[in-house]
């Protein structure tokens, strides 16, 4: 048994009752820990449906999810949801900030759905962490008041606020300049290396598919290519 | 729960025209449930007082006509016992009727006497003297305003009493009253209760006992209590309600259709309330989904919600208050009588605005509700599939 920190078996994806499209074709795959993992692949060829099974977001038609050696299938929303809070980090194509929240608030907002209310301990790591992305200077501003840079930034911060095993990451700088793509990167590598988080993250650049530990190529709800440097 | 109120705070604030607008919308339908309430409540009010104020509201009199209660101070106290809290003003009244002569004119008459101490409590007759003063020797009487008007009478002339037994007595009028009612004031004639006494020839004895309660929609209560107390089937216990049901059921249907209308008042609330925050919810949706993405549970994210209508309840409510109590201060102040009188008093009653400040917080939670399922069954995956 391989020492998989995200894993799944057979999974299936149907969407639709009376027309049925097949997303994904029972998919055996799994992630070790602290690696580096990109998946390619075409609009529409169910990378992200990949991403968010493997997020809990959503639930495989057929198949199973194993997270940190445990199997999702029968865990209850609640539990899902505490699961996804502790252990997964998201960041998405678009940042979610919540604009009524300041970037600091923001990242705390994992903690204080676990914890309610956040201590100075935890303020004090939010603060680390926005240092850690360079963007101690903004920690006050609203959501709104930054940057499309740093709004992916605090996003990804805030991803990192529960110091999650595992961070998901579909099109993370889909809508960010080439510079802004190399810097969020050269970030995402730097946390893998010195947290030792899992990166999964899907992208159609293959520029920064090559800088992966290794690359997935999803086809048709397939696997088409599994290339482990 | 206090990120869950923290979070419901800042959307609120977040969206300050639509907070404006939600909580001006209860805040009107507050208000206009505190001014119908406390404007038909001190209608009734002064309506009841005007009717009832100055009059007895329990009466209770020997069962056969023309027969007297000779103990009236003894009866008096049991009546009292009956129910110490409520009843007072109480007054032994004698009283017959009788035809007044003129050299030219008669009119037939009801000749009251009563202690003016004791019956200061019901009729405030000192106060209501506009000429003379009170009758307090035998053979001295007061008359009303217009029955002095009527026979061209005044202060100072004597007149001829006849009672039904033929006796005949002539008194010395000594004051002219205003009960600001025109059939008393054009058919009774007040004295002492001695002077009647002797005239009528009763003794001791008083033709009835009247007096007030301080809860005058409990005089049929009280009633119940004398009859009880008094246990003597000799006695009649009457009371103002039961002479008065016409106006009682015209209380009542002005009770009913200001409630009618305040109901209504809050159904439209409840809906502006609900309507709103359900546009709310498709407007949060990103936020909401990514909250359940990062780990919230479904009962958090809809308190969420819950409680924005809550808080939206309590701000509306409040101001509702304050415009509530303005606009019945405002009427009651410049809509007036000619006299200059306000048309209705002004009557703050707070347990009925607490109730309505209650009742438009729990409905702006109840309609928060609608919104707040629609949250637990939103799916963090539609929200991030559309972007």
């Amino acid at each position: 048994m391989d020492n998989y920190v995200v894993e799944v078996k057979g999974v299936n994806k149907v969407y639709g009752k009376t027309i049925k499209t097949v997303a994904l074709h029972n998919l055996n795959l799994g992630f070790k820990t602290g690696s580096f993992n990109a998946i390619i692949g075409e609009s529409g060829s169910g990378k992200s449906t990949l991403l968010n099974i493997l997020g809990t977001l959503d639930r495989p038609t057929k198949g199973d999810v194993i997270i940190n050696g445990i199997s999702t299938k029968n865990m209850t929303k609640g539990r899902l949801s505490d699961l996804r809070n502790e252990t997964l980090g998201f960041v998405f194509q678009f940042h979610y900030l919540l604009p009524e929240f300041t970037a600091l608030e923001n990242v705390l907002m994992p903690y204080r759905i676990a914890n309610g209310k956040a201590d100075k301990k935890s303020r004090d790591r939010a603060r680390e962490i926005l240092n850690l992305v360079g963007l101690e200077k903004v920690e006050n501003n609203l959501a709104t008041n930054m940057s499309g840079g740093q709004q992916q930034r605090t996003a990804i911060a805030r991803a990192l606020m529960n110091q999650p095993k595992i961070i998901l990451a579909d099109e993370p700088t889909g809508n960010l300049d080439s510079q802004t793509t190399d810097s969020i990167y050269q970030l995402f590598r730097k946390i893998n290396q010195e947290l030792g988080t899992t990166f999964i993250v899907i992208t159609h650049d293959r520029r920064v598919a090559e800088k992966a530990d290794r690359i997935v190529e999803i086809l048709d709800g397939r696997i088409s290519l599994d290339i482990v440097k | 729960m206090k990120l869950a109120f923290e979070i419901a705070l800042r959307f609120l604030k977040s969206s300050k025209g639509q907070t404006t607008l939600i909580v001006l919308g209860i805040a009107i339908g507050v208000s206009v449930q505190i001014f119908i309430g406390s404007l038909i409540t001190g209608l009734q009010k002064s309506l009841v007082d005007k009717t009832v104020g100055s009059a007895p509201q329990i009466t209770v009199s020997p069962q056969e006509d023309g027969a007297y209660i000779l103990d009236s101070q003894a009866e008096a106290k049991t009546i009292n016992a009956a129910n110490p809290e409520e009843i007072k003003n109480l007054v032994a009244v004698t009283q017959g009727p009788a035809i007044l002569n003129t050299s030219d004119e008669s009119a037939t008459i009801l000749l009251r006497g009563f202690d003016w101490e004791a019956a200061q409590g019901i009729y405030k007759i000192s106060d209501r003297i506009i000429k003379g003063a009170l009758a307090t020797n035998d053979n001295e009487i007061i008359m009303g305003e217009d029955l002095s008007k009527k026979l061209s009478l005044s202060v100072g002339d004597t007149i001829e009493l006849i009672t039904p037994a033929r006796k005949t007595g002539k008194f010395l009028i000594t004051g002219i009253f205003d009960l600001q009612v025109k059939s008393l004031n054009e058919s009774w004639i007040l004295s002492n209760d001695r002077a009647v006494q002797t005239f009528l020839e009763t003794g001791e004895g008083v033709s009835q006992i009247e007096m007030q309660v301080n809860d005058v929609f409990a005089a049929d209560e009280v009633a119940g209590d004398i009859k009880k107390r008094l246990n003597d089937d000799a006695l009649v216990v009457t009371n103002w309600k039961e002479e008065n049901a016409a106006l009682l059921s015209g209380l009542s249907g002005q009770t009913a259709s200001s409630l009618m209308i305040q109901v209504f008042v809050m159904i439209s609330v409840v809906l502006g309330i609900a309507s709103v925050l359900a546009i709310s919810v498709v407007q949060k949706s990103k936020q909401i989904g990514i909250l359940k993405a990062m780990g919230m549970h479904n009962p958090k994210a809809s308190l969420v919600f819950l409680l924005q209508g809550f808080l939206l309840g309590v701000l509306g409510a409040f101001v509702g208050v304050g415009l509530g109590i303005s606009l019945s201060w405002s009427f009651s102040t410049f809509v007036t009588n000619p006299d200059g009188s306000s048309l209705v008093p002004f009557f703050i009653d707070w347990s009925f605005i607490g109730i309505s400040a209650g009742i438009a917080v729990a409905a702006s939670t109840l309609a928060a509700l609608i919104p707040a399922i629609r949250v637990s069954r939103l799916d963090p995956m539609e929200v991030i599939k559309n972007g």
